[in-house]
């Protein structure tokens, strides 16, 4: 299993990364952390034939708590975004989720936008911003645009990134006053994809779920705060809308369950988190 | 803009245990090839070849990171760790870190081909974590495979070497 071959790019400015982008379209990806696209290129599930390396842009590998929320840039790693001193305050969610994300190996490697760019329905990432309702911002040739979380993600590991753009970085929203967030996985081991994940984000007067690894892509249900039997059905049909499959590691039924279960204790513990 | 045309091998230089290291890669050449068939030093084992496995963790600048998954070329000016750089150099011959004489007491290897891997992951692990609980270390050993050990001897030698290394015992 060894990579096809490529050109290399350092990229030293972010014009550099938008002209090669311009200039050979669908041939070239970004390349940051590489610890979902080195695999790829090694199983040749990916072919480019030109990458580019942003790790070098210290414009891409800043935190800002901005008033729009938590942006983290492109170049910014996993391990250093769990290890900024502010982050359980600012976005308590990203607390509790990013140590499920692989294990501390790759994270010291890999970065969130990476893991949101490559868009895995069973990701912890793309699920947190998604329950967040944060934004991806795209880059290109002169031009940047914002995407909502929910329109981002079209499908497995399909985004609405065009060839020429990339994912310069993403703006989670902070949390608020009066908000409760929790965070809960089920896998085969710790560190491996979800089979199901759950992330809950509640106020006073709504609950909000997010659901990971059922449908093709991380999906959010907000409703006004229910209990009983009331939330038991809500989840139920939550969690026959999500189309869920069979594969190897888990049947639909399970996954439909585990949305049921799973999704009642992470609401649960998102609202004995209220502050 | 620098390029680094796929056909052609380019100079990478790097920090390789200490010592300054310049080697010819192609962009497409993994470190765990860059270093085991390019540079020659073959303790670092590779596994699965797809970042599961762990057989092929290194330290990138002090972190532990998967040497199957980055590129040669990216490593440009970078610190690099192998399971080499374990051993006390100026000692006798044959005198292991105190992790690694853990390992040996307590038996945490058998076919030997993950532990390079564990090692590399464990020596930043203990260097951050002076007194590890035995789920911190659990959490921390799920980035690994071992086929062999039932990873029960493999905590214990980890615990072992921490509490040596909080009574004075130097890692080097």
């Amino acid at each position: 299993m060894k990579p096809p071959r490529f050109d290399y790019v350092r990229a030293h400015s972010l014009a550099e990364v938008t002209h090669t982008l311009a200039a050979e379209g669908g041939d070239a990806r970004v390349i940051a952390g590489g610890q979902t696209l080195v695999p790829m290129l090694s199983m040749r599930l990916a072919r480019p034939k030109v990458l580019i390396d942003i790790m070098g842009l210290s414009e891409l590998a800043r935190i800002e708590a901005t008033e729009n929320g938590l942006r983290v840039g492109a170049a910014v790693r996993q391990a250093t975004l769990l290890a900024h001193p502010d982050l359980a305050r600012l976005q308590p969610l990203l607390a509790a989720a990013l140590p499920w994300v692989g294990h501390a190996q790759t994270r010291n490697r890999g970065t969130v936008c990476g893991s949101i760019a490559h868009a895995d329905p069973s990701a912890e990432l793309p699920l947190v911003l998604v329950a967040l309702g944060g934004e991806v911002h795209l880059a290109k040739r002169w031009r940047q645009r914002s995407v909502a979380a929910e329109a981002f993600f079209l499908g497995l590991m399909s985004t609405a990134r065009a060839d020429d753009e990339f994912v310069a970085g993403v703006t989670f929203s902070a949390a608020r006053a009066g908000q409760g967030f929790a965070f809960r996985e089920f896998g085969r081991r710790h560190g491996d994809f979800a089979i199901t994940a759950c992330a809950a984000v509640v106020d006073e007067r709504s609950t909000r779920l997010a659901v990971g690894g059922v449908a093709d892509r991380p999906v959010a249900r907000t409703w006004e705060n229910l209990d009983g039997t009331a939330l038991e059905d809500a989840l139920n049909d939550f969690a026959y809308s999500l189309d869920a499959r069979d594969d190897l590691h888990a049947s639909a039924r399970l996954r439909r369950d585990l949305v049921r279960k799973l999704g009642a204790a992470t609401i649960a513990e998102a609202r004995r988190c209220r502050v | 803009m620098p390029r680094l045309t796929s056909d052609a091998r380019h100079k990478v230089s790097f920090t390789l245990n200490g010592h300054a290291v310049t080697a010819e890669a192609e962009p497409r050449l993994l470190l765990t090839d860059f270093l085991r068939h390019v540079v020659g030093v073959t303790g670092t084992h590779v596994g699965c070849e797809h970042g599961v496995c762990g057989a092929c963790t290194i330290q990138i600048d002090g972190q532990p990171a998967r040497a199957c998954l980055t590129l040669a070329v990216s490593i440009e000016g970078a610190d690099v760790r192998t399971v080499e750089a374990l051993a006390p150099r100026d000692a006798e011959p044959g005198r292991l870190s105190v992790l690694q004489e853990a390992f040996r007491r307590h038996h945490a290897l058998q076919c030997g081909f993950c532990t390079a891997g564990i090692l590399m992951s464990l020596d930043a692990f203990l260097r951050d974590n002076r007194d590890p609980s035995e789920a911190e270390v659990r959490e921390y050993l799920s980035g690994h495979l071992c086929r062999c050990t039932g990873y029960v001897p493999i905590v214990a030698a980890t615990l072992d070497a921490a509490r040596e290394l909080r009574d004075g015992g130097f890692n080097v």
